[in-house]
């Protein structure tokens, strides 16, 4: 509304900065009443996230996740379309990952396999996206509630297909049996002992790769292609998409099924990279965090980067917390997304005005000093 | 055939108890959505009353202690709410799901900081608790036939909060469709700018819609964690707050049919747990997972219009802004 009046570096910049030390200030409240030292606590984190051997590769494969699904969330907002079906999304994503690989490892070459298995994740989770979008675009159901819906759906044909139908016979716990050797995606350790580089194990693999292509995808589809155009006027306007000549239940739909197939593809890093199998709740939240991922992000794909890289660091620390700490675990971790969500999200614009104000005191004040001098 | 009666009535006392807690999210979600708020935190507002509850019951040894701070911690984030959607205008989702996400943190951070068993509540006695009511002659009723059964099992037996959560649904109704403040609740949430010319605060009356709302959920978290159970378990909520949603869409936004709804919702609960792992002629075993997941795919079909319609109030989802 009145956001002109600042320059846009600090609306970008500043402002997210400000409500994230919000959010940290908050936690940190509740550590000191819980009874710890928050900034020991913060400390133990940052160790657990960069400094011990293997820590940062764990951080990149938690960005990892975080990308696709903050991806996902960016491209249904630039629509006006609130996706938070990330997390039902991811898991037909990994179903189909699953499905792919359990019917065709005896028959294809692992390569190919991993090829369709990548398609099937992309397409299954497109379609959970898809459907919500078709509810939204023809029928007129609001998205959330649908989506909503949608991934206690997704999760119920989890538990009974997993404990069904794609259960490793022999065995009592609802997951498929382990993919065949070769079935999976490299870790980067592997790839650069290869090259003679030496690094720690982390379960880091080639889907970050994977996330880094789709970010620059992303960003091409939003600001470089007709139709990125066409789906930010739908979010902007839907009268001026229409009156532009274009159909905005034909934009809604294609939106959710790209928002969905990115969701999808999350399962690369779970499933293919790292399990090798389909296990029961592996999206553990992961979809929910996209939210605040592209919240923090502002939509674009540079800032799901860096907000994805926060996220890997808060998970990869916050597991840190449960070894130095009695009484504070990753839990924490939780409440510090929540209050992300709340301070850069649904509470975005309370700094602004305060913002605003020593913005304008100080430039008015160095401008007086340049008049009197 | 008494066997076969008795089964059934026992899926009916277990279906009050499933559907408790829906009841009262329902109410709580209709009144702030009839004000135009879009209330997805009724799963964290129950999660948290949960844990306030069996928290305060298992230091203090009372249960109504423990409701009350239940009450008052659920009434608190539903202020926070209030302060994110109607004094900033945020985006009322993204304000309930923090509230959600918050939730499931925030429990069992505290949980373990107090109890240290891993985010749970130590268990709780009879004398911490609500415990059943039961009515008179009830031990005897059994030997009347049919009626009999049906008095000992359903009528008798249940703990104060159920009683509260049925009555709450007519209360909501009066509230609702027969008074002056229910009247303006309604307006207000499907056209503010009518309320406010008429010398009404928006601001004001929403705030009330969400602070009810707020009560509401904390009694159906402390009937979770010291009425139902017997103690806090982490995510102990289970989604049980987006089914009372889809309940109260499943009612279109009206008390009685949204109980309706919680009822048929809590029956396919109930029967699911009692079909576990049974073999039926014909059926063969019963695909329990696919009874449980009904409440959601009859939501988006409803919603999809393919069974009757569902219409929302009109101004829900938007912030009111005065014109200048």
């Amino acid at each position: 509304m009145s956001s002109q009046t600042i320059p846009r570096w600090l609306d970008v910049f500043i402002l997210p900065l400000i409500n994230l030390l919000a959010a940290f200030i908050v936690a940190g409240i509740i550590i000191a009443i819980i009874g710890e030292n928050p900034f020991t606590a913060l400390w133990v984190m940052m160790k657990g996230a960069f400094f011990y051997s293997g820590a940062f590769g764990y951080t990149l494969y938690y960005t990892t996740n975080f990308i696709f699904t903050g991806l996902a969330v960016a491209v249904a907002f630039h629509a006006m379309l609130f996706n938070i079906g990330g997390e039902g999304q991811a898991m037909m994503g990994g179903l189909a990952v699953g499905m792919v690989a359990l019917a065709l490892d005896p028959l294809l070459p692992a390569g190919l396999v991993v090829l369709i298995a990548i398609a099937g994740a992309a397409g299954l989770g497109a379609l959970w996206g898809l459907i919500p979008g078709w509810l939204q675009a023809r029928r007129g159901s609001h998205i959330v509630i649908t989506t909503i819906m949608f991934n206690f759906i997704a999760s119920s044909i989890m538990v009974w297909l997993l404990a069904g139908m794609l259960m490793n016979p022999g065995q009592m716990s609802p997951e498929t049996r382990s993919f065949a050797e070769g079935v999976s995606l490299a870790h980067i350790h592997e790839l650069l002992a290869l090259i003679g580089i030496d690094v720690a194990r982390s379960p880091l693999n080639l889907s970050f790769v994977v996330a880094l292509i789709a970010c620059l995808g992303v960003w091409v589809l939003i600001w470089r292609t007709r139709l990125g155009y066409i789906i930010r006027a739908t979010g902007h306007s839907e009268k001026a998409a229409i009156y532009a000549g274009h159909d905005p239940a034909r934009i809604i739909m294609i939106a959710m099924a790209i928002s969905g197939g990115l969701a999808g593809l999350m399962a690369l890093n779970e499933i293919l990279g790292v399990q090798q199998r389909v296990i029961l709740n592996f999206t553990s939240g992961y979809g929910f965090t996209g939210i605040a991922v592209a919240l923090m992000g502002r939509n674009h794909p540079v800032g799901i980067i860096f907000a994805s890289f926060l996220f890997g660091a808060l998970y990869q620390g916050g597991a840190e917390l449960d070894f130095e700490f009695q009484t504070i675990t990753r839990e924490m971790v939780l409440m510090i997304q929540g209050l992300i969500i709340l301070f850069s999200g649904a509470l975005a614009y309370m700094f602004n005005p305060l913002l605003e104000k020593t913005y304008l005191r100080l430039v008015s004040a160095s401008e007086g000093e340049v008049r009197h001098g | 055939m008494a066997d076969l009666w008795l089964q059934f009535v026992l899926t009916i006392d277990a279906t009050l108890r499933v559907a408790t807690p829906l009841i009262l999210c329902a109410m709580a979600g209709l009144f702030s959505e009839r004000s135009g708020i879009i209330d997805i935190s009724l799963e964290g507002k129950m999660l948290l009353s949960a844990f306030s509850a069996a928290a305060v019951a298992a230091l203090t040894g009372s249960p109504w202690l423990g409701l009350f701070s239940a009450i008052g911690i659920s009434v608190l984030f539903s202020l926070l709410h209030g302060f994110a959607c109607i004094t900033h205008k945020g985006n009322q989702v993204i304000s309930g799901l923090a509230i959600n996400i918050l939730a499931s943190g925030l429990t069992v951070t505290v949980g373990i900081a107090i109890f240290a068993k891993g985010g749970q509540t130590p268990f709780l006695s009879s004398d911490q608790r609500f415990s059943a009511l039961s009515f008179p002659f009830a031990d005897n009723a059994g030997a009347l036939p049919i009626i009999g059964t049906l008095y000992r099992e359903v009528i008798s037996g249940h703990n104060l909060l159920v009683w509260l959560a049925l009555i709450s649904v007519f209360i909501t109704s009066y509230i609702v469709f027969r008074t002056r403040f229910g009247l303006r609740l309604r307006a207000v949430g499907e056209m503010p700018n009518a309320v406010d010319s008429a010398g009404l605060s928006v601001t004001l009356l929403r705030y009330q819609a969400v602070m009810i709302a707020g009560i509401l959920c904390g009694i159906a978290g402390a009937y979770l964690s010291i009425a139902h159970g017997a103690g806090f378990v982490r995510e102990m909520t289970a989604g049980k707050g987006y089914i009372a949603l889809a309940a109260m869409i499943f009612g279109n936004w009206r008390p009685v049919p949204a109980l309706m709804a919680c009822l048929m919702f809590g029956f396919l609960d109930a029967l699911a747990a009692r079909l576990q792992g049974v073999e039926l002629p014909v059926i063969g075993t019963v695909p329990t997972d696919l009874i449980l997941v009904l409440p959601y795919v009859l939501t988006v079909v409803l919603l999809a219009g393919f069974i009757g319609r569902a219409t929302p109030p009109r101004a829900i989802g938007t912030p009111y802004v005065k014109e200048r």
